[in-house]
């Protein structure tokens, strides 16, 4: 392999971290608020309200339907707003992290359902508010969940930048279809796909490692 | 004033209705075992008496504040009156054993200071000063019920409520755990209502009993007295009647010495009274000093004289029911 082909690969890896790194940190900001609003204000939760939560239910599984191919295409306008150019790596985030946010707002939302209710009644008989019920409770108690969650949104956003790179994005989706696939270099193309696997497995045993680290109940 | 006065409480679920009119008091210092079946309202009940649940109608004072009526606002700092002690323990996994029993403290406002020495004080009173670094997934089912104790103690609170705290644990377990509730009720003066489905946490803990059936109270009294209604009640014959058929034959509860042979006093029944009497059961003695017991006797006739004669014959006399003259 050549040193170009490496500096190329090099390059795009950086690129593709970026999208996934920043797409992640983003659906992780505004998707865990979602996921806590949802399980609170849910039928069963701290404080139910009628519409809102349902609403923002189906809001959230619509943009889920859209395939992201299309979402992409379906985005260019609202990407041109946002950052000025529908082109380049800083471009895919915008598609990247409002695929991501419903993806890990649901996620999220079953780690929070599944803590204890138990432990919920417990803080609440101690004179908790709501607050200190999502502080001590609902994050500290579904944080390993939560973190295996962040895991699989990060990994499926490798994958999906490397689809935005398709049109235009940069990263190692880019690069493989401009000089693997159009320029039929075949290497490339296999560094590419090296480079995916070493890069996923990386993150999932990462993700496994730390979410183990962080649960302190016996349970699976 | 009453430290806790619950006054025609009601509570139903969809139409059907869990509590009806409980009312009782609980003074400074009291014991209260609230014993039931399953599905008798125990624990509709006690999460009303913590302010997690709200009846529809009724009073719930608490030192002289309605949980039944305050807005949740005012009812958060009520709730740092109550200590809550759960059948599942409900420990916080992602803390430690020390950061279980300091969270009532954090909750409450309390110097990160304070709250290093209460926590010390209580890990020493439940006797887990050396395992305060743990996570509860570490510790045995009985050492953390002795955390969920020492968190419900952690506020100081006027009232402790426990929810079948020892049904999840072996008997051996259940035992320390009941002399560490003892204690504290004893020792530290602490109010104390728990609900149990078990006579023996009853007989152990109780200085008062209330039992709950279908949600209504069936009794309440002495421990001592709950306990001897309870094993007539379940010594009695299944097809027992309150008046008596045609050639029905009467059950007698006597009250007899421990001592005393029954065979002859049975004959004599038959020879002075020209009656059959056999003997049904015999019910368990409440406690080991006591001189006399209870024996359930069934009799043919039983007329005037009979009765009188037993009524010589025994410390007490007394028809319980009628059962039909074949079974």
């Amino acid at each position: 392999m050549s040193r170009l082909i490496l500096n190329l690969l090099w390059h795009a890896t950086g690129e593709t971290l970026i999208m996934v790194l920043v797409s992640g940190l983003i659906a992780v900001v505004f998707g865990l608020p979602l996921a806590i609003f949802m399980v609170v204000a849910g039928k069963d939760g701290l404080y139910p309200l009628p519409i809102l939560p349902r609403l923002l239910g189906v809001v959230i599984d619509a943009i889920r339907a859209v395939p992201f191919i299309i979402l992409l295409v379906l985005l260019i306008p609202f990407t041109r707003l946002v950052v000025g150019s529908a082109l380049g790596t800083t471009a895919a985030i915008v598609p990247l992290s409002i695929a991501a946010i419903p993806y890990f707002a649901r996620i999220a939302e079953v780690s929070l359902r599944e803590v204890d209710h138990g432990l919920v009644d417990a803080v609440r008989a101690m004179g908790g508010t709501k607050w200190m019920v999502i502080r001590y409770v609902l994050l500290p108690e579904s944080l390993p969940a939560l973190v295996s969650g962040i895991t699989v949104t990060l990994v499926t956003l490798v994958g999906a930048s490397a689809m935005a790179g398709t049109i235009g994005a940069g990263g190692l989706g880019d690069l493989a279809i401009r000089y693997g696939y159009q320029r039929f270099n075949t290497t490339v193309m296999l560094g590419v796909v090296a480079v995916l696997i070493v890069l996923v497995i990386g993150m999932q045993v990462f993700g496994n490692w730390l979410s183990r680290t962080l649960r302190h109940s016996k349970r699976v | 004033m009453s430290l806790l006065q619950v006054e025609h409480l009601t509570r139903s679920f969809g139409g059907q209705p869990a509590l009806k009119d409980i009312s009782f008091t609980v003074e400074k210092g009291d014991s209260l075992g609230i014993i039931g079946r399953s599905g008798a309202g125990k624990s509709t009940l006690l999460r009303c008496l913590c302010g997690l649940d709200r009846p529809q109608s009724g009073r719930i004072l608490l030192e002289g504040q309605d949980l039944a009526v305050l807005p949740e606002s005012q009812i958060i700092p009520l709730r740092r009156r109550i200590g809550l002690v759960f059948q599942h323990f409900n420990l916080l996994t992602s803390r430690t054993v020390a950061a279980n029993i300091a969270l009532p403290l954090e909750i409450a406002g309390m110097p990160r200071v304070q709250r290093v020495k209460r926590v010390e004080e209580l890990l020493d009173l439940v006797g887990l000063a050396d395992h305060a670094n743990k996570y509860p997934a570490m510790l045995s089912g009985g050492q953390k019920q002795r955390v969920g104790i020492a968190r419900a103690l952690a506020a100081q609170p006027a009232l402790l409520l426990c929810d079948e705290a020892t049904s999840a644990l072996d008997p051996e377990t259940t035992e320390s755990i009941l002399a560490l509730l003892n204690s504290i009720n004893r020792e530290l003066g602490l109010t104390i209502v728990f609900i149990t489905h078990e006579m023996d946490v009853v007989r152990a803990l109780a200085k008062h009993v209330l039992v709950l059936d279908h949600g209504r109270v069936v009794a309440r009294g002495l421990p001592a007295d709950i306990l001897e209604e309870t094993n007539l009640q379940t010594a009695l014959p299944s097809n027992i009647e309150h008046s008596p058929q045609e050639g029905s034959h009467a059950v007698v509860r006597l009250t007899v010495d421990q001592q005393l042979i029954m065979a002859p006093l049975l004959q004599n029944v038959r020879n002075a009274c020209q009656t059959q009497a056999s003997l049904l059961r015999v019910l368990p003695v409440e406690s080991a000093d006591c001189q006399l017991m209870d024996v359930l006797v069934r009799v043919e006739d039983v007329s005037v004289a009979t009765m009188n004669f037993l009524q010589q014959n025994c410390h007490a006399a007394e028809v319980v029911g009628y059962v039909p003259a074949h079974s």
